[in-house]
């Protein structure tokens, strides 16, 4: 797929995994197909070995130019991006909302208009609205959009980095049991993995408390194929707000971020009836599957959702996800913007 | 295009007459002279008409009373950068409406007999009756009454706080008991907001699947099980706007059941469109959300809910639960659409959409012609009051407000083709079955469309 001569460095590191779809932009898994995702965890394994490397550098995208468009404080995502972009040689120029001409009362229709006309090539936005990538996608016709949190909506980069981590230990996703418990109702996270697994064939369990869990996403409930036309896309999702049944027999388990707000909010009654019902602690992990895993997006409210023996146990994957998510970025910029420098 | 300096008689001929207020359906002429209906009989002979007359061949076109409107914002005074008195009333006249009622949320909202006037001059020859209704509420800040007798000495024709709802239980059944000798109704807006909490579109699985925060139907549900109830208890005479829920169709069939004085209305999205719109896909419910998904033209209070909704709503107008058909116009300017779903203005531009739209219940089986024509005839003209029904019917004596459609043609919704400065629908590029040919208000014609009058054989 990419053309090396021999006098430069090898600008792809192993043998690039054919991508179904030369897809413009990544807003979210729904629209992945399961042969896509697989081509792109392969992708991000060739990255990872990248990562690994004393001189962490390849010229796959040298000459392209990614913007980090953010609009809510990140740390660990907005630093992952601009990290894969620079080991992949692109110039990668941050932008945060308090620091620009967004605090002017620029519309975000007219920042990407203006960051097009600048040439960039990527925008990596993060925007407290559902639905701000598509929007920006929609609106530009000559740059690559990457959703990299949008709203209560999704997270797609994030939700592929924990199926890369999933199958690097347990292999084979379908079949497996897989339960996120927590806010799943305002949790992008937790709404991107739900695709991804789903996708590739485990059987998803949501938990945590009655109020933090979504309506089904298609009429006739969770579980069910559809209703009245519309065809349940995820079929293999399931509700059981009882941890203590929902992970019997897991391999594997994500917890999500609580957020305080909620509890003030009245969402639940105290952090102490959350911790009794819904952390994740040795106790529930004991009815979970005999090697069971824990992943967890960070930040981490270590002794809340999670349990700090769990959180820091032998079964916690808590950081090869952060890795691995350097790994799924430059994958996912090769895809969208490496792809036509090797047609060129 | 519009013949407005045609001041004669006019004769239409040949087409099918539906005038629901003396129960007229069939092949009729109509003769217009001196701004009234003239004569509607079997046959009207042209010969006998003076020189300056205008004959127009109906053949194939529905002749009935001029549509209203009892629910439009045409933004003026104080937003006429979304649309104006003019520009309203010439989106009105192309979709077949004759009269049109402004509802008060502009800026200042009318309030008081100054800005009813206002409203009255800057509508004075425009292209369609122009009517205002009052605010509820002072400011419509929902703390205390308007100078109500005032307004209605004024001119208006209804009260409500729309845009808002009447929040205040109490202050509510105030505004229904001190209004029953003033002979119009209260229109409310029905929202329960600690029930909607940033609320953008219909609770279900639609948001579910675009992380939007939703709207469930028990939040209008909520306030019209609350408006009955004071109805029944103060004797009031309460309007519902703009029904979309099965369970708000379903009180008030059993309010009218029990005799309470209820009337309500539907607007033309609530019966066609579902929330599925907001997925990009033009209604599909089963494509993945891509870059045209959260479409902000989707986004309207109340916002489009179910199939099972918009089967409800459909029922209840043809069965008569509901009234009438109302619009909910509510033009907006480019930059409140042209943002994310969360950002974006409630609110569609409907008034030249409205037939094409509401001709999807009478292909699909759903509603007869004949009481589509009711439901914005006579249906709007019984809701508003007696000062309403001589522009309603067909009946020699009455004013002349007429439109002829032609129910069956196809034509393609293009915004930019629109009068109305308000550009934001979601029916941009959907083709629809059903079209204006003529309006006429007070004996003028003050639209017409040569592609449909002469069936495409343009004169």
């Amino acid at each position: 797929m990419v053309a090396t001569t021999s006098n430069e460095p090898e600008v792809f590191p192993g043998n690039a995994a054919q991508v179904p779809v030369l897809r413009r932009h990544v807003l979210d898994l729904d629209d992945f197909t399961a042969e896509e995702i697989t081509a792109t965890l392969d992708n991000a394994a060739a990255m990872r070995a990248v990562l690994e490397r004393d001189v962490k550098k390849v010229p796959a995208l040298r000459g392209r130019v990614i913007v980090t468009l953010f609009y809510e404080a990140s740390t660990r995502t907005r630093i992952s991006f601009e990290e894969a972009g620079k080991i992949l040689s692109a110039d990668v120029i941050n932008m945060t909302a308090s620091a620009s001409s967004i605090e002017k009362g620029e519309s975000l229709l007219n920042t990407g208009l203006t960051l097009q006309a600048m040439g960039v090539d990527v925008i990596v936005v993060r925007h407290p609205h559902s639905g701000a990538p598509h929007f920006l996608a929609r609106n530009l016709n000559n740059v690559a959009v990457i959703n990299a949190g949008d709203g209560a909506h999704a997270h797609p980069t994030q939700g592929l980095l924990d199926l890369y981590t999933a199958r690097d230990h347990l292999g084979e996703l379908a079949g497996r049991k897989v339960v996120i418990v927590g806010d799943v109702l305002h949790s992008r996270v937790a709404r991107s993995a739900v695709w991804g697994f789903a996708k590739a064939g485990s059987h998803v369990v949501l938990s945590g408390p009655p109020t933090l869990m979504p309506d089904p996403v298609a009429p006739g409930g969770w579980g069910s194929a559809g209703n009245n036309g519309v065809e349940n896309p995820l079929a293999n999702v399931t509700v059981d707000t009882n941890l203590d049944t929902a992970i019997e027999g897991a391999d594997l388990v994500m917890a999500l971020r609580l957020q305080s707000e909620r509890q003030q909010r009245g969402f639940f009654p105290s952090l102490r009836e959350y911790i009794r019902r819904w952390q994740v602690n040795d106790a529930r992990m004991a009815h979970a599957n005999p090697d069971a895993l824990l992943m967890h997006p960070g930040p981490m409210n270590e002794g809340i959702e999670v349990s700090s023996s769990q959180a820091h146990g032998d079964r916690s994957l808590i950081e090869e996800q952060v890795t691995n998510g350097v790994a799924i970025r430059m994958a996912l910029l090769y895809q969208l913007a490496g792809a036509a420098v090797a047609e060129n | 295009m519009a013949d407005a300096h045609h001041n004669g008689p006019i004769l239409i001929a040949g087409g099918r007459v539906i005038d629901p207020a003396n129960g007229r359906d069939g092949a009729f002429d109509v003769l217009i002279a001196d701004g009234l209906v003239k004569a509607v009989d079997r046959s009207i002979p042209a010969d006998g008409l003076d020189q300056t007359a205008r004959v127009i061949d109906a053949s194939g076109l529905v002749v009935s009373p001029g549509f209203i409107d009892i629910h439009v914002h045409l933004r003026e005074p104080g937003y006429e950068y979304k649309e104006t008195i003019a520009t309203g009333a010439e989106a009105a006249a192309r979709g077949g409406f004759t009269t049109i009622c402004a509802m008060p949320n502009t800026d200042p909202a009318i309030d008081n007999a100054a800005v009813v006037d206002y409203i009255a001059n800057r509508a004075a020859g425009a292209p369609a009756r122009v009517r205002a209704i009052g605010c509820v509420t002072k400011g419509r800040k929902g703390r205390e009454l308007a100078d109500m007798e005032e307004l209605i000495t004024a001119g208006v024709v209804a009260f409500s706080d729309d845009g808002d709802p009447v929040y205040d239980a109490g202050l509510m059944r105030l505004a229904l008991t001190y209004s029953r000798d003033l002979g119009v109704p209260i229109s409310n807006h029905c929202e329960d907001h600690e029930l909607c909490p940033g609320g953008v579109m219909s609770e279900g699985w639609v948001s579910s699947r675009l992380g939007l925060a939703g709207i469930p139907a028990v939040a209008e549900e909520a306030m019209v099980a609350r408006d009955i109830s004071l109805t029944e208890l103060t004797g009031g005479r309460l309007h519902l706007a703009h029904l979309s829920t099965a369970g708000s169709v379903a009180m008030v069939r059993q309010a009218k059941e029990r005799g309470i004085a209820v009337t309500a209305e539907v607007c033309p999205h609530h019966l066609m469109l579902t929330e599925a719109w907001a997925l990009g896909g033009k209604g599909d419910p089963n494509v993945a959300a891509g870059p045209m998904a959260y479409d902000t033209h989707t986004k309207v209070y109340p916002p489009l809910r179910s199939n099972a909704d918009v089967a409800a709503c459909v029922a209840g107008l043809a069965d008569g639960t509901i009234d009438c058909v109302a619009t909910d116009h509510a033009p907006h300017e480019r930059v409140s659409k042209e943002c994310t779903y969360h950002e974006a203005a409630f609110g569609i531009s409907v008034l030249e959409t409205a037939l094409g739209t509401l001709m999807s219940t009478v292909h699909s089986g759903s509603i007869s012609l004949p009481t589509l024509v009711e439901r914005l005839t006579t249906g709007p003209a019984r809701v508003m009051g007696n000062g309403f029904a001589q522009y309603a019917s067909l009946t020699p004596g009455t004013p002349a407000d007429l439109v002829l459609f032609d129910p069956d043609a196809g034509w393609t919704v293009d915004v930019n083709k629109f009068a109305s400065m308000g550009r934001n629908t979601p029916l941009d590029g959907v083709t629809l079955r059903g079209r204006v040919g003529a309006t006429v208000v007070g004996g003028r014609i003050v639209f017409e469309e040569p592609t449909v009058l002469n069936k495409g054989d343009v004169a």
